[in-house]
């Protein structure tokens, strides 16, 4: 599923990254606690998370996420923002709770980080 | 790289979260370029991230070194800080001395030290409490 398809989805905005919301998600993963995240995350997935502070990019960065989705309408700071451009990492917000949002993702196919083979 | 080894040397300040992972991202660019493969670059990440974000949480300050040699890339982590008691502890997964501000984070759930361990072929840690910690992570390249 591509980030403009989980846009979609998600009735989410861009706040930035526009330019690659082509690329293509592997599978997902919700998670509002890092380490966990850098433990069980493959490449090519898409983060939707709580929290929106800078530990979320540089987990992102080092873990090769394909994007971010904040939950719940929650919105990271524009210091936060602009680290994500220097990084490539693309930032959506939705207004559906974590629960949800990872549900819709779900049924329109995007599977989970344990359900994809090793890249 | 023609069988010589390259070293790069990180200095880390415990508290500072403003420019925490930075270290970790200069290193992941570093193998970019070299060429190492996107497989074993995303695991020396992973691990060097966490192990940087421990000295920033626990320590006062310490260096990161990575080494990239021909068939493997090697991370020590050293710091002066307050050392770990229990290792054994440590190493369990959910077991964790960090504060509730770190845990905000998305950081402090215990699973810094087993994180490395699953990431890297190769694992060694030395502690002392009062003192610091030195880690040692190695990465095969196949």
């Amino acid at each position: 599923m591509t980030l403009a398809e989980i846009l979609a989805t998600l009735k989410a905005e861009v706040l930035c990254g526009r330019e690659w919301l082509d690329r293509e998600a592997a599978a997902a993963c919700g998670a509002d606690l890092m380490s966990d995240v850098l433990a069980f995350t493959k490449e090519r997935t898409v983060l939707l998370t709580g929290l929106t502070n800078a530990q979320v990019i540089r987990t992102a960065e080092v873990s090769d996420l394909v994007g971010i989705v904040f939950v719940r309408g929650k919105k990271p700071g524009q210091d936060v923002i602009d680290l994500a451009k220097i990084k490539g990492i693309p930032l959506l917000s939705t207004s559906y709770p974590m629960y949800e949002a990872c549900g819709f993702l779900y049924v329109h196919g995007l599977r989970g980080c344990s359900q994809v083979g090793d890249q | 790289m023609n069988g010589r080894e390259i070293t790069y040397e990180y200095p880390l300040t415990g508290a500072d979260f403003e420019t925490a992972g930075e270290a970790s991202s200069k290193i992941k660019r570093l193998l970019q370029q070299l060429g190492i493969r996107p497989e074993v670059v995303r695991r020396v990440a992973i691990g060097c991230y966490e192990a940087e974000m421990n000295v920033i949480i626990h320590a006062w300050r310490g260096v990161m070194r990575v080494t990239v040699y021909s068939d493997r890339t090697e991370v020590i982590v050293e710091d002066e800080g307050p050392g770990i008691a229990d290792v054994d502890l440590a190493l369990k997964e959910g077991y964790s001395t960090a504060p509730d501000h770190i845990r905000e984070m998305g950081f402090g759930a215990g699973m810094g030290l087993p994180n490395m361990v699953k990431c890297s072929d190769e694992f060694a840690i030395e502690t002392e409490v009062g003192k610091g910690t030195r880690i040692r992570l190695g990465f095969r390249h196949q």
